[in-house]
């Protein structure tokens, strides 16, 4: 941090480093770094799932035709999914087919994998959705509020919240959920997406809480958020112990600063320090680490949809992944690198806009 | 804390001085007193455990289901074994996993970072590359996909946590041997002339070994809660071996009416996880790292 600060500041003031334009396609110039970056990554993530499908005893078309059928049932089924083509030929055919969103059959339903996929990406992303809303809206002031009124009791509070967010396992803290909603919140419901004697609107975006206010189904809406609050609160809390504690710290570090201690000695109230100047200084690091821990929190999907009946993508992952449905598992894995990837672009361009000095950073450093 | 420090004798040693930072921290000594009862608990479990025959599978129905009480302290299970014996030899298995991972996981991960620290160009562009790849895996579903794919059990649940664990160490023994690569001394040593093996084992591997340490304790928490995730998931020690996600995966098909079942396991975890991280952030104060 401290040397490209540095660095920009040697070339002289921002102002007069370059024109607007210059920095425009200096941040251009930066994204398609990272773009070339992230398509590395589904890249070889795709060869590593790839080779793991291909090493596993066992033989595909066998799996899908089941211990019935015939040799020269299995061998034309082989064939049909290109599996006596050489393994470099079936790469490339899995990902130019990949690229254009065919994953292949799945073995066990026999339907399109991406299809199956498709229906049930909605249900999961407003799931992580939910959840990065709860992890923003609760640790954020959480953590600003635990820097503020270091080592006091709200401090020591907000400790114990982090630390048992962090360590405490995912699946263990859903059902506890569960278990505290059955015996004292009967009204809440703990298992599914939605009350479905309800006639639920088919929406543009399948996001139930979107569809419903689309459509001004006001009694889906509250279904929808009822039954999204457990299992958003339980993906969220590891999320909102690392967030908190990580806040909490980028606030600490960024008081001690000389220009805080500036605008302290101009009189400028606190509020308007910690909200106008500190706080989007310390979001850098939450937010950097959040884009980080995106990937437990997939994992951690699986575990609480599982829970909470939730019926997504992480639930078909898991089972496909329990069946050994190859086709699916790969598509499962790729997806979820994606999910991964594009997540890590959007707290990328937030990034950007937040923290100006990346704007003036060389894109080729 | 420096203004404690500052008014110490000078003469004291920089290891007691450590271990007077680590005493005075009310959360690090409970959490190193919660470690070490995790491990004499795993090693000593048949003298401790109160029914070390429940370990096995033994069925006894007449005791099915029973709620905690002064003789089952965590109520029995679904075939009347007693959850509190098989929870401290499920001890056992968490810890191996955490041997076996972190055995592996950090000498790796330690040595692709240091040597990716040290030597820039083609070294450092290929180990740093290919780290960032594996950290954009969402750890859990690679784990399970690898762990399925195979067969489900230990050494696999193992072999699929470690391949993807080390990154971490790799990343951060990374960082620090990068920024210890750059100072004078080192530049000193090379003019003596110096071996890359004396400089790499003699020079930067001491001065990783406290931020090594730190991470490598708080991983263990994270193994730990990551082995359990695996094995509730049903990827786990083979029955009836007891394991504690295992256990709380049986324990939740009775769930609401006998909540002994998820409880006593799942505390366990959490007991065990609660306090590596303890500990774990006891020690970064102590050596006074970023990890």
């Amino acid at each position: 941090m401290k040397g490209r600060w540095t660095r920009a500041t040697k070339t002289g003031p921002p102002g007069k480093r370059g024109t607007d334009i210059n920095m425009l396609s200096n941040r251009i110039l930066l994204l398609a770094r990272r773009l070339v970056g992230f398509a590395g990554v589904m890249l070889v993530l795709s060869i590593i799932i790839f080779a793991l499908a291909r090493i596993v005893p066992g033989d595909p078309a066998r799996i899908a035709l089941g211990p019935s059928a015939t040799q020269e049932q299995v061998d034309a089924m082989r064939q049909e999914m290109g599996l006596d083509k050489p393994l470099v030929q079936q790469y490339m055919d899995y990902v130019t087919h990949g690229v254009r969103g065919d994953f292949g059959k799945s073995l066990i339903s026999g339907r399109q994998v991406s299809h199956e996929i498709a229906s049930l990406l909605p249900a999961t992303l407003e799931l992580v959705i939910a959840t990065v809303f709860l992890i923003v809206v609760i640790s954020i002031p959480l953590g600003v509020m635990t820097a503020r009124h270091r080592n006091s009791w709200i401090d020591n509070v907000g400790r114990f919240f982090s630390i048992v967010g962090v360590t405490m396992p995912s699946f263990l803290f859903a059902i506890l959920l569960q278990l505290v909603a059955a015996s004292f919140m009967p009204d809440w419901p703990v298992i599914g997406r939605i009350n479905y004697s309800l006639d639920i609107p088919a929406g543009p975006t399948g996001l139930l809480v979107v569809d419903s206010i689309v459509h001004g189904r006001w009694d889906v809406l509250g279904s929808a958020l009822k039954h999204l609050a457990f299992p958003a609160l339980a993906l969220a809390m590891a999320g909102i112990g690392q967030i908190t504690r990580i806040t909490r710290s980028a606030m600490i570090e960024h008081q001690r600063r000389d220009h805080v201690l500036t605008l302290k000695s101009f009189g400028v109230p606190e509020r308007v320090i910690i909200f106008r100047y500190l706080l989007k200084l310390s979001s850098i690091a939450p937010l950097t680490i959040m884009g980080l821990e995106f990937a437990s929190l997939i994992g951690n999907a699986f575990v609480v949809e599982m829970v909470f009946s939730w019926g997504g993508f992480a639930s078909y992952g898991l089972e496909a992944i329990l069946q050994k449905d190859l086709n699916a598992v790969m598509a499962v894995v790729l997806v979820s690198g994606l999910f991964f990837v594009i997540a890590n672009l959007v707290i990328d361009i937030a990034l950007m806009v937040i923290d100006p000095r990346l704007r003036f950073k060389e894109a080729g450093v | 804390m420096s203004a404690v420090a500052g008014s110490e004798p000078k003469a004291l040693s920089a290891g007691y001085m450590a271990w007077y930072r680590f005493s005075r921290n009310p959360a690090a000594l409970i959490g190193a007193l919660m470690v070490i009862s995790v491990i004499l608990l795993a090693i000593f479990a048949p003298l401790i455990a109160p029914y070390p025959d429940d370990v096995g599978a033994k069925v006894d129905f007449r005791s099915r289901h029973m709620a905690p009480d002064w003789a089952h302290w965590m109520g029995t299970d679904k075939v009347g074994r007693d959850i509190l014996t098989r929870v401290i030899f499920g001890f056992r298995v968490s810890l191996l996993l955490v041997i076996g991972v972190l055995g592996v996981a950090v000498p790796v991960g330690a040595v692709l970072g240091m040597l990716a620290g040290y030597f820039s160009g083609a070294v450092e562009k290929i180990i740093s590359g290919f780290t960032n790849v594996m950290l954009a895996i969402p750890p859990l579903v690679m784990a399970l996909a690898i762990g399925n794919v195979l067969e489900p059990n230990l050494v696999n649940a193992m072999l699929a946590i470690t391949f993807l664990w080390w990154t971490w160490h790799a990343r951060l023994v990374y960082r620090v041997s990068k920024s210890i690569a750059a100072e004078d001394y080192i530049e000193a040593a090379r003019l003596a002339g110096a071996s890359h093996w004396h400089i790499l084992t003699r020079e930067i591997l001491p001065n990783c070994v406290s931020v090594i340490s730190v991470k490598t304790t708080l991983d263990a928490a994270f193994v730990i809660l990551f082995g359990a995730t695996l094995s509730f998931l049903g990827l786990g020690v083979k029955p009836p071996t007891p394991d504690l996600g295992t256990m709380v995966a049986d324990g939740r098909q009775f769930l609401p009416e006998m909540w002994w079942g998820v409880l006593g396991p799942g505390f366990a975890i959490f007991y065990a996880t609660l306090g590596f991280n303890l500990l774990g952030d006891g020690l970064r104060d102590m050596f006074d790292v970023e990890v």
